[in-house]
């Protein structure tokens, strides 16, 4: 039986991330029967409607309310979650940019056990949390205990649970903002200045349902035109793995992997990419994906749902003129 | 400015495939090229250049045995001055935390003004600068991508967040870094500073000369710990395409309908 079990919630313009969802799956995973309590730190208007949106998933939603959250400072939160969290309790975080620059300090100033990056959990068994890992790139698992006895700190990998909205009685929103700055707004030796955007994110591929992604079989920058047209005559968004970024043919935002965007369309073609466990790393859902290297080893043929062992630059073209065709006689 | 890069030893994933032993209790090691985690290589890179820009000196720590030394020399022959070896049984099995607190306690013998470690290693955990952090109560910061002196009381850096987008923060020093790859181009190390770095003395120290308790560290002081390693099930590859290229295309148009890849 595990302590009380909380959730740190990650929001943004008023909508809260899927990860607010997965981690009910997780909690649940520890105990089916845990009351879980989701904590949110925020501002104003977008605060509340976060509140309202994830209160039918928890049992309790506890928000801190104050405009200097407007933006999530990890030292801030750390020390807002040290004030309000009850000894021993358990907090799963998703281990995302937020979750890494906040979970491995809170673990030593809760002095509780921390579990980084967990992808499944496997319940409780006399204060022994069981969890699954993975080490060197997703290249191997691992099982691991965690003695939380002491309360811990999860960070779950974002899209490793399947997210659940379930209803659940409760989802009363407690406002614990007194507690949490009763003895004043944190210090900190940090100061936010500002986000600046990846260059031109003009398309959102983690929204697309369909992306046509292509690597270095590209070759060279003026080839990408036959992946646009690809793209294009599909219904879909342009992406690429991190030797075409490296190269500047694309912009960062359009990349897929650990280092890049996390994606989790229906479709995936992979383009001239051999799959590098970055690259995968990057692909959840478990999409359709089509594989085609003129490589026939190339690993990307494993997590490849169809393979074709052919050179893009003479294959694409040609699929490109078939399904823009039969697309014509479908019209007329 | 004075640094200090926490250095990990793994093994060199570009050059080895990471398989499992029969009986799961680790990976096969015996044929693995070891070498310096390879975020931990942009971290000593990136203290070399301020040193070189604003002053100061560099030295890097590594937890481990005497393969941990070589990649403390190959470190010091890229351009770290000094290197530290902590190093005794009693830390084998030390988790993230374990390992945090015994490096914890060689910072607190000298005078840092800049740490560093990188975002993340071989385990992917990304936990010891965080930690390092909150023991020493220093401000941090994880995925840092570019840095910039703005003098000897602060600095400004970027993090690399979700879709690449920059968070641009200052920090006052003395702060804990973690660094991501790609904030710099690590330099080549020749065989020539290998050599000049071969026989430089290390020095070595272990739980006493940190003060550290044998329960603190080590698996005795390890809330978390590893059972097995495995291999998820692969899944039996892709179903290939085969036929002339018009036979191909046809069938493939047919799969991508059927699963609405085809608006």
């Amino acid at each position: 039986m595990a302590g009380q079990v909380f959730a740190y919630i990650v929001h943004k313009e008023g909508v809260a991330d899927d990860t607010a969802f997965e981690m009910v799956a997780a909690a649940k995973r520890i105990d089916p029967d845990a009351a879980i309590t989701a904590i949110v730190a925020g501002t104003g208007i977008d605060l509340n409607v976060v509140c309202n949106e994830i209160a039918s998933s928890y049992q309790e939603v506890w928000k801190i309310d104050n405009e200097a959250l407007s933006y999530p400072d990890a030292e801030v939160i750390r020390t807002l979650l040290v004030r309000i969290l009850p000894e021993g309790g358990l907090i799963i975080i998703p281990h995302d940019t937020f979750g890494m620059d906040l979970a491995p300090g809170l673990s030593i100033k809760l002095d509780a056990a921390y579990l980084p990056d967990a992808v499944d959990i496997d319940g409780v068994d006399d204060n022994r949390l069981k969890a699954v890992r993975q080490e060197y790139s997703g290249q191997v698992s691992t099982h691991v205990v965690c003695d939380i006895s002491g309360g811990a700190v999860i960070t779950v990998q974002p899209g490793a649970f399947k997210a659940e909205k379930t209803k659940w009685p409760g989802g009363q929103v407690v406002d614990k903002t007194a507690q949490a700055l009763e003895v004043g707004f944190p210090a900190t030796g940090r100061r936010f200045i500002e986000v600046i955007e990846a260059e031109v994110g003009d398309v959102d591929i983690t929204k697309s349902e369909i992306l046509v992604s292509v690597g270095r079989g590209i070759e060279d920058e003026d080839n990408l035109e036959i992946v646009y047209d690809l793209a294009r005559a599909m219904g879909g968004d342009v992406a690429c793995s991190r030797p075409v970024v490296d190269a500047k043919w694309l912009e960062k935002s359009r990349q897929v992997g650990t280092s890049g965007k996390t994606v989790k369309p229906k479709v995936y073609m992979a383009l001239g990419i051999s799959g590098s466990f970055q690259h995968q790393g990057g692909i959840k859902g478990a999409p359709f994906m089509v594989a085609i290297n003129k490589n026939p080893k190339a690993p990307i043929f494993q997590a490849a749902d169809v393979g074709v062992v052919a050179d893009i630059l003479d294959f694409v073209p040609e699929l490109t003129n078939k399904i823009n065709g039969s697309r014509s006689r479908l019209e007329t | 400015m004075e640094i200090l890069v926490c250095i990990k030893t793994a093994p060199d994933t570009s050059e080895n495939e990471i398989n499992i032993n029969r009986d799961g209790t680790d990976i096969e090691r015996d044929d693995l090229v070891y070498s310096v985690n390879e975020w931990d290589n942009y971290a000593v890179e990136e203290a070399i250049r301020i040193r070189d820009r604003v002053g100061g000196s560099v030295t890097v720590v590594t937890v481990g045995d005497e393969e941990a030394e070589e990649v403390v020399r190959r470190e010091m022959a890229m351009g770290a001055d000094k290197g530290v070896l902590l190093s005794d049984e009693v830390f084998n099995s030390s988790d993230g935390r374990g390992i945090a607190s015994i490096i914890k306690a060689e910072i607190q013998k000298g005078k840092y003004d800049l740490i560093l470690t990188g975002a993340q290693a071989d385990d992917g955990a990304g936990q010891v600068g965080g930690m390092l952090a909150a023991m020493l109560n220093r401000p941090y910061a994880s995925l840092v991508t570019c840095l910039e002196v703005i003098d000897d009381k602060k600095i400004k850096v970027g993090r690399e967040i979700e879709g690449g987008n920059l968070e641009m923060i200052e920090i006052n020093l003395p702060c804990v870094l973690s660094i991501q790859t790609g904030i710099n181009e690590p330099r080549y190390v020749g065989i020539r500073g290998i050599r000049r770095t071969a026989s430089v003395e290390i020095p070595v120290y272990g739980a006493e000369d940190l003060g550290l308790s044998s329960e603190s560290v080590g698996e005795s002081g390890s809330k978390v710990k590893r059972l097995d390693y495995f291999v998820p099930d692969p899944g039996e590859g892709a179903e290939m395409l085969e036929g002339s290229a018009d036979e191909i295309i046809e069938k493939l148009i047919e799969l991508l309908k059927a699963r609405e890849g085809i608006k």
